[in-house]
């Protein structure tokens, strides 16, 4: 605790009627005011309006308040507007603590008014026993080197190096292979221009080239990765040879997989002419077509989206054979594939359709399709597929096509047509799967060696979906492309410009704070036993003649180190034992 | 007899939950967006990890009266931290042992992963939890 005798303020919001509907307010107000060490306490209608926070900042001066705690949301997304406030009226922001009263309690207690103000007033309560033993932190600054690393030569790694390299920045751009370009070298055209993939990446190619700002290295990977925002220290292999660089900022662009079926799915590596439709790209791009097809046949989403069976959607087939159908669904449910829509594979089939019909245009081509996800400007590419007779069959997803091979050699293709409720069967030539993006798995290694979490469906995860697309949850390490999620060209190029604008600001400033919430080693209690530096992942904690240090700029403030010291020699700041025991009294006895 | 029986109805606990801010804290932020119900007895204590959780603070918890303790944190190989949560999971084996001897039934200390889009798990277990507490009574050192 401070040498100043604290003087709290309490700032209790109605959030209209999200937590005044449920929460007697004026009574919370008035028991929060005989709390001890409470100056003042008052309700506003919505604390985070403009004058819910002039009020907070005038009280901080008028009052002399030395500690503030706001009851409203949660501190996950309204803390730095308030801290700010605190900020502003003079107040360090770490002297700030907030009551979860909405989330926590009005509105998952709705039906218990009653019982709700009693909780609400135990929050408040909680609050300001860990706001008296709140201390003022200064956030460490840290400087930021000016050089950047971007992992993955695809159009999204080339763009953001570019971007990059425009605003001034060293880049190092590193690709596994032993070419620049990506999933794009192996695709023909791309929609909706049916600009031939060379004619965008050449131009880029060049330019990263003739860029003196951008290094370049081919067939390269990153072997490991230490340090932190503004001063990475990353080791990068070139077979066996290992070069060591430093980097300010490090930008993920490893794109996506394409996902190949296994062997016997769709008879895929059983009968020839099946194949993706990244494979159909690579052999309409060569030209070697032995053989003018009659018809193709494509199938959509497989391999994706093979969730729950949609029961809605079997009750509306009422003249299909039900035990067939049964059956065939239940060795569906056994087929492995990605759950989430690829969101690429729609617009892709269209184009190779298109690009089927051109070449062919005697060809038949039909696409079977449980959904057609198109969106803007594609919906006039949808139209001209069906103008130039691309046929569009709905067919019942949850029973997947069986593919057969006709004594003739050509393919039998059966399924059911959703439309009509028959079963149709379809000679055909070649039969094109569209799989979906899936994530890589060096992606996945990459993440784990830079601590970025990942979604359920493998992909890096944005630090906020809406909020914070590009950024991560590490400081300085940013993602773009199909590494966090499928996109397509100009999906990836949109967000290859954006986490290059925001590494760039990053690293334009030169320098960034970070929040204070490190550990603090009390030397005197110390005995050097280095149990800190063994369970810290981050590398914080280093012993040295006897007692234990720490790297804040390393800390990333778990405080596992406080939990786990024997001597609890280990402050985690913020986070303080103290503060949190003075929580918990207070949640347990009324006076504390 | 009756009366007892009445009396035990009655009895509403105090359960303190910890929750990581990335996952469980954020999992029951989304029960609440979400408008599941659930029963008041809980109080959130929020901290950065479950790996900061120290035993202390949980067999204070008891000593001063807690029926029930939840710990919660973020699935197995989600932490945020890398690990703590598996740190919290061995304290956790040793909590256990302790309230043992201390006379406390480890049945009233939880450890349950939620993570940042479960806020249904969350409702679900503050109801459960709460339920299971209800049954075994008050904190035996608060009656003793």
């Amino acid at each position: 605790m401070t040498e100043q005798e604290p003087k709290i303020g309490v700032f209790l919001c109605h959030c209209g009627v999200n937590i005044g509907g449920v929460v007697n307010i004026p009574e919370v107000v008035k028991y929060a005011q005989t709390l001890p060490n409470v100056a003042y306490a008052e309700a506003n209608i919505y604390t985070c309006s403009e004058a819910g926070l002039a009020s907070i900042r005038e009280n901080i001066k008028k009052q002399g308040l030395n500690r503030v705690v706001v009851a409203s949301c949660t501190p996950r997304t309204h803390e730095p507007l308030f801290r700010s406030a605190c900020r502003e009226a003079g107040l360090n922001h770490y002297l700030f603590e907030m009551a979860n009263i909405r989330e926590h309690c009005s509105w998952v207690h709705k039906q218990q008014p009653q019982r709700a103000t009693e909780k609400a007033k135990d929050l408040v309560r909680m609050a300001a026993a860990r706001a008296t033993w709140l201390e003022p932190q200064e956030e460490p600054s840290l400087e930021i080197k000016d050089t950047s690393l971007v992992v993955g030569g695809g159009i999204t790694g080339m763009t953001a190096a570019l971007s990059l390299a425009n605003q001034g920045f060293k880049v190092y751009l590193v690709e596994k292979e032993p070419e620049l370009g990506g999933n794009l070298l192996h695709l023909h055209k791309l929609y909706p221009t049916m600009q031939d993939t060379k004619e965008i990446l050449e131009p880029t190619i060049r330019s990263i080239n003739a860029s003196d700002k951008i290094e370049t290295l081919l067939s390269t990977t990153v072997a490991d990765v230490k340090g932190y925002v503004g001063s990475f220290k990353v080791t990068l292999a070139r077979a066996e040879e290992k070069r060591e660089i430093e980097v300010g900022t490090i930008l993920v662009a490893c794109g996506a997989a394409n996902y190949t079926p296994p062997k016997g799915l769709y008879q895929y590596e059983i009968y020839p002419n099946i194949m993706t439709q990244m494979q159909l790209d690579e052999l309409l791009k060569t030209g070697k077509v032995t053989k003018p097809p009659e018809r193709v046949v494509m199938i959509q989403c497989v391999g994706a989206r093979k969730g729950e069976i949609r029961a809605m959607d079997l009750a509306g087939f009422p003249k299909s054979d039900t035990a067939r159908l049964l059956a065939k669904i239940l060795k569906a449910k056994k087929e492995e594939g990605w759950p989430y829509c690829s969101k690429v594979c729609c617009m892709n089939a269209i184009k190779n359709a298109m690009l089927v019909k051109e070449k062919f245009p005697k060809a038949d081509v039909m696409i079977l399709y449980g959904d057609v996800r198109i969106y803007k400007e594609y919906e006039d590419f949808y139209s001209r597929a069906r103008e130039s007779q691309v046929k569009f069959v709905k067919h019942i997803e949850e029973v997947p096509p069986e593919i057969a091979q006709a004594p003739d050699g050509r393919l039998l293709v059966t399924a059911y047509d959703a439309l009509s409720g028959q079963e149709i069967k379809l000679p055909c030539d070649w039969v094109i799967l569209s799989t979906p993006m899936i994530p890589r798995k060096e992606e996945v290694i990459l993440a784990r060696m830079l601590k970025v979490p990942i979604s359920s469906d493998g992909f890096l995860m944005e630090a906020h979906v809406k909020l914070r697309p590009v950024d991560t949850q590490i400081d300085g390490v940013f993602v773009a492309g199909a590494a966090s999620g499928p996109k397509d060209v100009p999906e990836s190029v949109v967000s290859a410009m954006a986490a290059a604008a925001r590494a760039g600001t990053l690293m334009a400033n030169k320098q960034m704070t970070t929040e204070a919430l490190t550990s603090v080693v009390d030397e005197e209690q110390c005995i050097g036993c280095g149990l800190c530096e063994e369970i810290c992942v981050y590398g914080a904690h280093y012993v040295e003649e006897g007692t234990s240090h720490t790297i804040a700029a390393l800390c990333r403030g778990c405080g596992a180190c406080a939990a786990e010291c024997p001597r609890r020699a280990i402050t985690m700041q913020h986070y303080s034992d103290d503060q949190i025991l003075a929580q918990v009294k207070a949640a347990l006895m009324e006076e504390s | 007899m009756e009366q007892a029986k009445l009396e035990q109805k009655e009895f509403e606990p105090v359960i303190l939950a910890f929750c990581c801010n990335w996952c469980s804290y954020a999992g029951a932020d989304l029960a609440g967006t979400s408008r599941f119900e659930y029963p008041t007895n809980v109080r959130i204590i929020r901290v950065m990890c479950s790996g900061r959780i120290d035993p202390t603070f949980i067999l204070s918890a008891f000593r001063w009266g807690a029926d029930g303790v939840l710990i919660t944190g973020c699935h197995p190989g989600d932490c945020h931290y890398v690990q703590g949560n598996y740190m919290m999971e061995r304290r956790f084996a040793f909590l256990k042992e302790a309230m043992n001897q201390l006379g406390i039934e480890p049945e009233r200390l939880r450890l349950e992963w939620i993570s940042a889009g479960e806020g249904e798990k969350f409702a679900a277990l503050i109801r459960d939890t709460t339920q299971r507490i209800k049954q075994m009574g008050p904190n035996p050192l608060k009656t003793a």
